[in-house]
């Protein structure tokens, strides 16, 4: 039986509809699957921020690179998607904070990024907004910030032209081997067969990986994002704090983002649900304190986003073992800066060539039961 | 702060504090809890105390009696704080005069009541322009006119309320335009007449602006509103039973100001937060949350009551407020079921003559789906964002197919009302290119429900009290 399409990746988010993307335009006839629509999870509701003082250090090269794809998304993607070059800082505000400051700044200039530390007079001449009682500060000139709502509308209009098969609101209930290929079952009795698959399903990848008969722990983080009523200009740099608890950025029109993964409630079944009010006001605080003119605002939005995290907080990219035709993508921190170019290197694997960086072997963490998986003769 | 009631309600109009009355009549220990100074809600709208005046009116002498029975009863009430979220738990952390509070309950009845919904027209965003339950607000709560010679216009039994307020208040009116026919309100009548006393304060009004000399028009609706140098130059037209634009003879009036509504839907801010189930009823003011005859939601411990829990009117909302309450009372096992069902008897009878009544006012409130496809592409339907049917359409046109991704993909909702004022506009826009209206959704409830100033949520302190998680990993 000839397969409907030559892959499917489960998961329309920014690093599934990368890879698709990518797979199209090298020739492949490719179905994008999501149990919602495309970029309404991670990627539609992350703070957007492009900074290497939050990325972990070992990840610093692969981050360059995907904010170097942002910032040029017009000309590869096709659209803007809000993408905007910024100084960022990351401050201390404490002695023990500048210890640590100091420490996380050489960990990444090592790995390549251009961090290096400023006196408090300078950041505060660079960025008037940040609060001048700042012990020291780390500067980097290659951040800045992306709309991340605007990131699906960019996506679907050039997997569309790509002639990606779009398959949106269709939650996958089961994948199984037939033949060298695999058959997807989705609710409401669809189903589509592919030769190969890409699960690309965030903090819904443990629960795809069993249907493979694969085990592997997928940590779902909370995150609480903020948002303000649109305000005169008060910053104009990617603010952040040495211990990585806070994001802060003012977007064109005004308003500012406040982030930095404070946790909410929530769970992958019912998605962020809800805010835990101490967290929120603690993460405003926290903003507050960093940008002082924040006070003059009001609060108009607060949502949740989940991030996806593994048992080594390293992603797990790349064939899954045991399984022909298999892929993953998926668990990156800071993922959604790198995004485009992690999809970019699978599908120059998939495509059967030499990815330009080295992906993340999935098999140090998953653990194969295959006795559960079901074959169709 | 945080101490434990038995049951908190939120809102304090008709519904609310019946149902507060009700719960701590059954022993139940009750906070009660409304941004405004003082009980009563829209419709018992209280003038601020400085004011003092007494009235005659029937509304207010009903505010004046609810207002002393809550004084009289064991309701801790917590006036001018704003709710602005909702735990499971249940936690209500509301902002008032003194900062920052938070409270812990059992039950939560959400009595949020109605918000007004008004059909974008180009000039609807004009100052001089405002809702027909804005006029409402501003006429009972500061006794002030939306301007001086105004014209009222739009649909459903608030707009004789304010052309009368206006007049009594001394106001001067230009129009009275009614996307309605006078027989669709005859047709009601029998509903109408169910509560003679509404019915007669109706007619009476009508009369009062006969005589007036105040011009009534049926099946009309404003094309447009342009300013004028400090006026508003207003063209009205024919409108189909749909709320279409037909051919026929245009008008123009010259006024100071225009008061236009809708119609008015479920403030649903509590239940679309905590993820209850919510179904879609044109009839009840769009989306309401699912709930059974005694007003539970499908999530255990919260209960709703009121407009906010679908469109029925005032002396429904009082009932279904009572009957909420006894419902919180035998699910805390307060109430035997026996005693429970002798006292809900006689509450549902009333209710069903209540709702007969509230759903002829539903009724010719509804959203006419004509009237939104007709919005021409230019028009701003989001005004918080200036966001235009051509966008939210060509959203829609690239893919978008509920209104969450329309949200995302043109910002339309993101401003600072959230949706409020345009979300059901919207939904019926993503719904007219083909989804069905249930596939468009509704926007996802979210934290805080009104802006909060960021000043009086999060005060400055001292940063060694700033309590951090762990640091991220590096």
């Amino acid at each position: 039986m000839s397969a409907d399409f030559d892959i499917a990746i489960i998961g329309a988010g920014a690093m599934g509809a990368t890879t698709a993307l990518h797979l199209a335009r090298g020739g492949m006839r490719v179905a994008l699957i999501d149990r919602g629509e495309i970029c309404r999870e991670a990627s539609g509701v992350n703070a957007g921020t492009l900074t290497l003082h939050m990325t972990r250090a070992a990840l610093i090269p692969y981050a360059m690179k995907g904010r170097e794809l942002w910032l040029t998304a017009e000309q590869w993607l096709g659209r803007d998607v809000g993408a905007r070059s910024a100084p960022g800082f990351s401050l201390a505000f404490t002695e023990a904070e500048e210890e640590m400051l100091v420490k996380r700044a050489a960990a990444r200039s090592a790995m390549g990024a251009p961090i290096r530390l400023i006196s408090p007079a300078e950041a505060c001449a660079i960025d008037p907004g940040i609060n001048p009682a700042i012990r020291a500060a780390a500067f980097c000139a290659l951040d800045g910030h992306v709309t991340a709502y605007l990131t699906g509308r960019a996506y679907r209009q050039a997997l569309t032209a790509a002639g990606v098969t779009m398959v949106e609101k269709i939650p996958v209930s089961a994948i199984e081997q037939q033949g060298s290929g695999y058959l997807i079952h989705g609710t409401c009795g669809t189903r589509l067969s592919a030769k190969r698959i890409v699960l690309a399903g965030g903090v819904w990848l443990e629960s795809m990986l069993a249907m493979l008969g694969l085990r592997a722990a997928v940590k779902c983080l909370i995150n609480q994002l903020v948002i303000t009523e649109r305000m005169r200009p008060v910053m104009r740099s990617v603010v952040g704090i040495a211990n990585g608890l806070l994001s802060l950025k003012q977007f064109e029109n005004g308003s500012v983002l406040i982030g930095g993964g404070w946790q909410g409630r929530g769970d992958p079944i019912r998605g962020g649900v809800e805010p835990i009010p101490d967290n929120l006001i603690g993460n405003i605080r926290l903003a507050r304190h960093a940008i002082p003119a924040l006070g003059e605002t009001r609060v108009v939005r607060i949502w949740l986003g989940l991030e996806s995290e593994t048992a080594d907080a390293m992603p797990m990219i790349g064939p899954l073992p045991g399984m022909e035709g298999a892929y993953v993508i998926g668990c990156v921190h800071s993922g959604y800066t790198s995004a485009p170019y992690m999809g970019q290197l699978l599908a120059e694997l998939i495509l059967g060539g030499e990815p330009e960086m080295p992906l993340f072997d999935p098999a140090r963490l998953i653990e194969n039961t295959a006795s559960s998986v079901r074959t169709v003769a | 702060m945080t101490d434990e009631t038995d049951l908190i309600v939120v809102g304090g109009g008709p519904a609310g504090v019946e149902a507060a009355l009700a719960a701590s009549e059954r022993g139940l220990s009750v906070r009660l809890v409304d941004e405004a100074p003082q009980a009563g809600g829209q419709v018992y709208r209280a003038p601020p105390r400085a004011f003092g005046a007494k009235s005659q009116q029937k509304a207010d002498r009903l505010g004046v009696a609810l207002r002393d029975r809550l004084c009289a009863s064991t309701v801790q009430t917590h006036f001018d704080h704003i709710v602005w979220s909702v735990s499971p738990g249940y936690r209500i952390d509301a902002l008032g005069p003194n900062g920052a509070v938070s409270w812990r309950a059992r039950a939560v009845i959400a009595a949020t009541g109605a918000q007004e919904r008004v059909v974008p027209f180009p000039g609807w965003t004009l100052p001089g322009v405002t809702g027909l339950a804005g006029a409402t607000i501003m006429l009972k709560s500061q006794g002030m006119l939306p301007g001086g010679l105004t014209l009222v216009a739009g649909q459903g039994p608030l707009l004789l309320a304010v052309a009368m307020g206006i007049l009594k208040a001394g106001g001067k009116l230009a129009a009275v335009v009614d996307l309605a026919s006078q027989a669709e309100w005859l047709a009601d009548w029998p509903a109408i007449a169910s509560r003679p006393d509404l019915a007669w304060r109706g007619l009476s009004w009508q009369m009062a602006l006969r005589r007036a000399g105040v011009p009534m028009l049926y099946r009309h609706a404003i094309r447009e509103a342009e300013a004028k140098g400090d006026q508003l130059l207003v063209t009205l037209g024919p409108v189909d039973a749909g709320g279409a634009p037909i051919a026929g003879p245009e008008r123009e009036f010259l006024v100071d100001a225009v008061t236009v509504g809708n119609g008015l839907t479920a403030a649903t801010d509590i239940t679309r937060l905590l993820r209850a189930g919510h179904r879609f009823e044109a009839l009840r003011g769009g989306w309401v949350p699912e709930r059974d005859e005694d007003f539970r939601t499908t999530l255990s411990g919260l209960y709703v009551a009121g407009d906010g829990a679908g469109i029925a009117g005032a002396a429904a909302a009082a009932i279904d407020g009572r009957l909420a309450a006894l419902a919180v009372a035998h699910d805390l096992g307060r109430l035997s079921d026996e005693t429970y069902q002798r006292l809900t008897m006689p509450l549902r009878r009333k209710a069903r003559k209540a709702k007969r009544f509230g759903t002829a006012m539903a009724k010719l409130m509804a959203l006419r789906p004509a009237q939104v496809a007709a919005i021409a592409a230019g028009t701003i339907v989001c005004r918080c964002e200036d966001v235009t049917r051509g966008e939210i359409c060509a959203a829609v046109r690239e893919g978008a197919r509920g209104v969450n991704q329309v949200k995302a993909w043109t910002r339309c909702g993101m401003g600072p009302c959230q949706g409020r004022i345009c979300g059901d506009i919207i939904g019926q826009l993503v719904t007219g290119t083909g989804n069905a209206r249930v596939e468009a959704g509704y926007f996802t409830g979210r934290t805080p429900f009104r802006p909060l100033p960021l000043d009086e949520l999060a005060p400055p302190i001292a940063y060694g009290d700033l309590q951090l998680p762990p640091p991220a990993p590096l």
